[in-house]
């Protein structure tokens, strides 16, 4: 069983000189190599000469307005993109030397009627160390039991994907990426549609990984949540409009310049200066305002 | 009963023809599952037609169909593939030129000649009764070399058909395997040409696998299933065939229709294969 503690438990073999990512003058152009999205005229820039560092074992949150590039940063540090301008690195070396970078898409963007079971899809992130040619060993599946129960997800192995809620969902996947055995973990929008305690289970787990040393980058809307829970953040409108800790990012200027006109201010009873911004690009301004402060939707 | 079971095979064409549908139904329904997941049927459709010129340039020249159709297969399903990388076109309209282009350039070289009508309908919709043992030899060779393929594969094609971005960050070679399973594609429809003939491919690439999507949600379960409909639709559409005096091809593709069917039927009162 050492293997296995190995695998999921403690990694304490994660000590890199180089920081976990490094970002150098990155811009993303639209209508390079793929098609340039309806409505959207080519040679607009999704990122515009980015620059930030992710040390090893932080956990950085991305937040911004809708389409300020945080999927289009995703997908560069997972290496299904590549910059138009500007240079990645992942632990010192290029993304394509890495297998240890592991992806947890929008459930969104899951196609949950596909016929696999939960522990199918863990065993997906075992593909690359079981090798080409051949087939899971009894290991593979050992290790993707611990990694279910790393997740308190041991009771769904066998349930088809279409039969898991919200957050069986989310913690399945971070299932998969234990077994592809991650040191970089992207969530993108981990806790989108998600109750209290489901988010706070995801929370657990994240926090677990983080004392073993996985470096974590999550992007999310929900600035208050971000604030409480991450060592750093990015404020993101296509350029960085702030980066570092929460109470130095999250200032009226700042969060301003991101949101533009979709920030709203008022004083409460003391007052103090409370900011609400909402939680997506607002069409409707009455509806979906946060409370940075509190966290309350007004 | 027995002696009308064993009526028609005392036939030595009849006796091809069973193995051949045997094959096809197994290796068509196989990949075909792929074909269903990956939502990839007007591709196979496309694929079976273009082939077309490169049976009709073998079959004048004398060569065997299937190493013309077996060279047209491959260069165009790489072809396609290639194009729908790049963003000239959406990628269904840039299949629908080459493969509605091909196919036109097919049928006016078969015009040229002069039994054109029979030779063309046995192209669209198959010759099951004509298959020899030579081609019987190719299409096993084939086939099972498809179901090798897949079987040493069957982790990555999974990888690549449900999470592309995983097999990315995974770095598995994403490009050559998509381009492998478009290859093997195009050999299943050379298996099958025969069988079924070009118009009615995409019914067995498609047919069993759905049936058997709609009764599992195992994609193992699903290849064993489809495989299973795709051998039971052979075997009642070649009984069709001889005891109806009804074209093998349609009828072997009628019965997989059927079989579809009575799965969706099935599948609403009964419990989920695991």
């Amino acid at each position: 069983m050492a293997f296995l503690w190995q695998v999921v438990k403690k990694r304490e073999g994660i000590a890199h000189e180089s920081p976990a990512v490094r970002v150098t003058d990155v811009s993303v152009r639209y209508g390079g190599k793929r098609s340039v999205p309806l409505g959207r005229t080519g040679g607009g820039l999704a990122l515009d000469n980015i620059s930030f560092t992710v040390e090893t074992g932080e956990k950085l949150a991305v937040v911004g307005p809708n389409g300020a590039g945080k999927s289009t940063l995703f997908k560069l540090l997972s290496g299904v993109l590549g910059p138009s301008e500007g240079d990645i690195e992942v632990f010192g070396g290029a993304i394509q030397e890495h297998t240890c970078v592991a992806y947890v898409p929008q459930r969104s963007q899951i196609d949950w009627s596909f016929p696999v079971t939960v522990a199918d899809v863990v065993m997906m992130g075992r593909v690359n160390h079981i090798g080409l040619f051949r087939w899971p060993r009894r290991k593979d599946w050992q290790i993707v039991d611990a990694c279910l129960a790393r997740v308190g997800a041991t009771n769904l192995a066998n349930k088809q994907i279409g039969n898991l809620s919200g957050g069986q969902q989310q913690r399945v996947f971070i299932a998969r990426a234990l077994a592809q055995e991650t040191e970089l973990l992207l969530l993108d929008e981990p806790l989108a549609g998600l109750d209290i305690p489901s988010q706070e289970a995801i929370f657990e787990i994240l926090d677990g990984l983080q004392g073993d040393g996985v470096t974590m980058v999550v992007a999310t809307h929900d600035l208050n949540m971000a604030a409480e829970r991450f060592d750093q953040m990015l404020l993101l409108n296509k350029r960085i409009v702030a980066w570092g800790k929460p109470k130095e990012v999250l200032t009226p200027d700042y969060l301003m310049q991101a949101y533009g006109g979709h920030l709203h201010m008022t004083h409460d009873e003391q007052q103090q200066p409370t900011l609400l911004v909402p939680d997506s690009c607002c069409g409707d301004e009455a509806e979906g305002i946060t409370d940075i402060r509190t966290g309350l939707v007004r | 009963m027995v002696e009308w079971l064993l009526e028609p095979f005392q036939y030595g064409f009849m006796l091809r023809a069973l193995w051949a549908t045997l094959l096809v139904g197994v290796v068509c329904s196989v990949l075909g599952t792929y074909v269903v997941l990956r939502g990839m049927a007007f591709f196979g459709d496309a694929l079976a037609h273009t082939i077309l010129p490169g049976v009709v340039v073998a079959f004048l020249l004398g060569l065997p169909l299937t190493l013309g159709a077996l060279v047209m297969g491959v260069v165009t399903a790489i072809g396609i593939g290639a194009l729908s990388q790049h963003d000239v076109l959406k990628e269904d309209t840039a299949i629908g030129i080459i493969f509605a282009g091909l196919f036109a350039l097919g049928v006016a070289m078969l015009s040229a000649t002069g039994n054109y009508t029979v030779d063309l309908t046995h192209f669209l919709f198959g010759n099951l009764l004509g298959v020899s043992m030579t081609d019987l030899g190719v299409m096993s060779v084939l086939g099972v070399g498809v179901l090798m393929t897949i079987g040493l594969f069957y982790k990555e094609f999974l990888v690549i058909s449900f999470d592309l971005t995983l097999a990315t960050t995974m770095q598995l070679p994403v490009r050559f395997l998509q381009y492998l399973l478009l290859v093997l594609l195009a050999v299943t429809v050379v298996v099958a040409l025969q069988v079924v003939g070009i118009a009615l491919m995409v019914a067995m690439l498609v047919t069993p696998a759905a049936a058997a999507s709609l009764l599992t949600k195992r994609l193992s379960t699903m290849m064993v299933l489809s495989a299973g409909i795709g051998v039971l639709a052979g075997i009642i559409g070649l009984y069709s065939s001889y005891y109806l005096d009804i074209a093998s091809g349609p009828a072997v593709v009628l019965a997989a229709t059927g079989l579809f069917g009575l799965a969706l039927v099935g599948s609403r009162a009964l419990p989920q294969i695991e």
